[in-house]
């Protein structure tokens, strides 16, 4: 099969505190994924469940404890900065951090321009900035000359999105690209990661803890938790029909615009974040409503499911 | 019906600056007329830089500079009686908030203290708003409030940095509900929050609703929230009120052409087919569009929406939409 993006193990370990009191936290254990040419994987999960440290690891602003990274067949693992590379972008999530305020917009063009020797000449640079604008549905007319705050946060996170287009990525990494964007603009965003897909045949990590988002553009979906990816298949398969009870939970609490379809039930919440991390068996024992003896000091292997990787001891049994 | 409990009329609060002689008036709450009412809960919607928060502040009195209340009034019902918020001075708002309106900020998350335990908090509050409390008595009542709300015990003993944000979010809706107040204004209750902490702050606020029989202001921009716990719902664009209905009206016929839009833009699961955004960009509060402030973004544009702002027209008794399509 042919894969742009294969990640096998990666694992990231932090120390935290003291000399004294020093406490190992797992971000990342094992995480093991791959994204195929033309595809939208989708990486989701609550805040702290190492999604982004993931991210970070691909694009090489972390150095991976263990682990390889290989990108279109090179192994490009722990040398890093393998973004320079132009053939990975990145999009991030909160668009007006991502431009300096007092700086005109258009010189990160030409700057990525420059950089990459993407174009000779001004004339040339223009018509390349402007055709990656109208990927995205704006244009360099509209666009020149402006700082950051003349623009909505919808269409600078398009200008972003275009600006890691310049160098003709074959993968683009988001990271939450539409949670800082208005609900009601989010759908302009989602609905180009996937018009990319289909025109450009761009890949998208489109990592987010929106699952609503995830399933509506997704091809294929990782759900983590704590480090660990617990459940791995196709969204149709992961989420609407869910086999990981932490899945289970997630998918439920999501509020649907419909008010006959209320919530019933009530949750339990974690009381502390890295007394999870350190738990010795699954991660997710101290909340899981099926929770057995085993789950409490053995770490469940994955196990695969009708075609979806599931990390659980309710499926070893059969 | 509900009596009710709190009313604005014909309420414009604007933000009023002067840049170098030349004045910039950002109109944030453009003639609003609310009744909400006794023993619900009230949403607003809308995008960010609707002017929502701001009407939230309107709400509840906080008149702070560059905001002025330029014309209109709003009404607390205190026992019955409406007490207009516009004529009253400085002291008689404090003494009417916490105990009968309180407000929960957006990004309350960090409103904690972070250099004194959560208990400290507690005490101060306590000792600004209620009479002849020793330091002792103050701590008993929170300790007895945090029990009854279902929260761990030992987060008064706790930093704010100590817990997630989720708790954060849930100990400053404690803070807000400690002296039963009839109103609890909430901005922004659950967002940058993850799902399963959403649901569990908004469990947290049903169980005070219902404990309270109080009344529950909720402003989000997640429609799914507001599906989920809102009685009415209504949607703000551009400092106006477009539409206003119970929850299960908004959600099976929405009127405004608005309102469809940001239904419509929600992602369903097990439905992929396309959905499309609002077009266009929020207008800016500073140079609104003549007419309806949505015609220069709304597909059914014709002539008089450019011309004049529509009035509201009742569609049922508990429906009513500013739009020229229903007019």
């Amino acid at each position: 099969m042919d894969k742009l993006l294969e990640v096998e193990q990666l694992t990231k370990v932090f120390s935290l505190g003291s000399i004294l009191s020093k406490v190992k936290i797992t971000a990342t254990d094992s995480v093991t994924f791959y994204i195929k040419p033309a595809e939208i994987f989708a990486l989701a999960g609550e805040s702290g469940c190492g999604k982004t440290t993931a991210a970070k690891m691909i694009l090489g602003f972390e150095t991976p404890t263990s682990g390889v990274i290989t990108h279109s067949g090179k192994k490009e693992a722990i040398k890093g900065k393998a973004w320079i590379t132009g053939g990975i972008q990145a999009i991030f999530q909160d668009p007006f951090a991502t431009f300096n305020p007092l700086r005109v917009v258009d010189r990160y063009f030409f700057e990525n321009v420059r950089n990459f020797k993407l174009a000779r000449g001004k004339a040339a640079a223009i018509e390349l900035i402007d055709r990656k604008l109208r990927l995205v549905g704006l244009s360099y007319e509209e666009f020149a000359g402006k700082y950051p705050s003349e623009f909505s946060g919808g269409q600078l996170q398009r200008i972003s999105i275009a600006r890691a287009l310049l160098t003709d990525p074959k993968l683009l990494i988001a990271d939450e690209p539409v949670s800082m964007v208005d609900a009601s603009l989010r759908m302009s965003i989602v609905n180009l990661f996937k018009k990319l897909r289909d025109e450009v045949g761009v890949s998208v990590l489109y990592i987010t803890h929106d699952l609503a988002t995830a399933y509506y553009i997704s091809d294929r979906i990782a759900v983590m938790f704590r480090g660990n990816i617990v459940e791995m298949g196709t969204v149709e398969q992961v989420l609407m029909n869910p086999q990981h009870p932490y899945t289970q939970l997630l998918r439920e609490s999501i509020p649907e615009a419909d008010p006959a379809r209320r919530w019933s039930s009530t949750v339990t919440l974690s009381e502390l974040e890295h007394e999870e991390y350190l738990r010795r068996g699954c991660k997710f024992a101290g909340r899981c409503p099926n929770v057995m003896d085993i789950c409490k000091t053995v770490i469940p292997e994955d196990i695969i499911v009708e075609d979806t990787l599931v990390k659980c001891h309710l499926y070893s049994g059969g | 019906m509900n009596n009710p409990i709190l009313r604005t009329e014909n309420l414009k609060a604007f933000y009023v600056l002067d840049m170098a002689g030349k004045q910039k008036v950002a109109k944030a709450v453009n003639e609003v007329d609310l009744e909400i009412r006794e023993n619900e809960v009230y949403g607003i919607a809308g995008e960010s830089g609707c002017g929502k928060t701001t009407l939230l502040k309107a709400i509840f009195g906080a008149f702070d500079p560059p905001l002025r209340l330029i014309d209109g009034h709003i009404f607390y019902y205190v026992n019955e009686l409406g007490v207009d918020v516009t004529t009253l001075n400085a002291e008689e708002k404090r003494k009417l908030r916490m105990t009968y309106i309180s407000y929960v900020p957006q990004g309350s998350m960090s409103v904690l203290n972070p250099v004194i335990k959560v208990k400290g908090t507690y005490q101060d509050f306590i000792g600004s708003h209620v009479r002849g409390n020793t330091r002792k008595d103050a701590f008993e009542l929170a300790r007895q409030h945090i029990i009854e709300l279902g929260l761990p015990r030992n987060i008064l003993d706790t930093y704010p940095h100590q817990l997630s944000g989720g708790m954060r979010q849930r100990v400053t809706i404690a803070l807000a509900a400690l002296l039963g107040p009839r109103i609890m204004i909430a901005d922004e209750p659950t967002t940058a929050l993850d799902v399963v902490v959403q649901r569990g702050v908004i469990q947290l606020l049903m169980s005070i609703q219902q404990k309270l029989k109080n009344t529950i202001i909720l402003v989000t921009h997640d429609m799914g929230v507001h599906a989920n716990i809102a009685d009415r719902i209504a949607i703000m664009y551009a400092g106006k009120i477009v539409e206003e209905a119970t929850t299960t009206k908004i959600f099976g016929s929405p009127a405004h052409p608005y309102t469809r839009f940001l239904i419509d833009s929600l992602p369903r699961f097990g439905d992929k087919t396309q959905r499309g955004s609002v077009p266009g960009n929020p207008p800016s509060l500073t140079d609104l569009p003549s007419g309806c402030p949505f015609h220069p973004r709304c597909p059914h544009t014709f002539e008089p929406c450019k011309e004049q702002m529509p009035d509201y027209t009742q569609l049922d008794a508990d429906h009513k939409v500013a739009c020229w399509l229903v007019a």
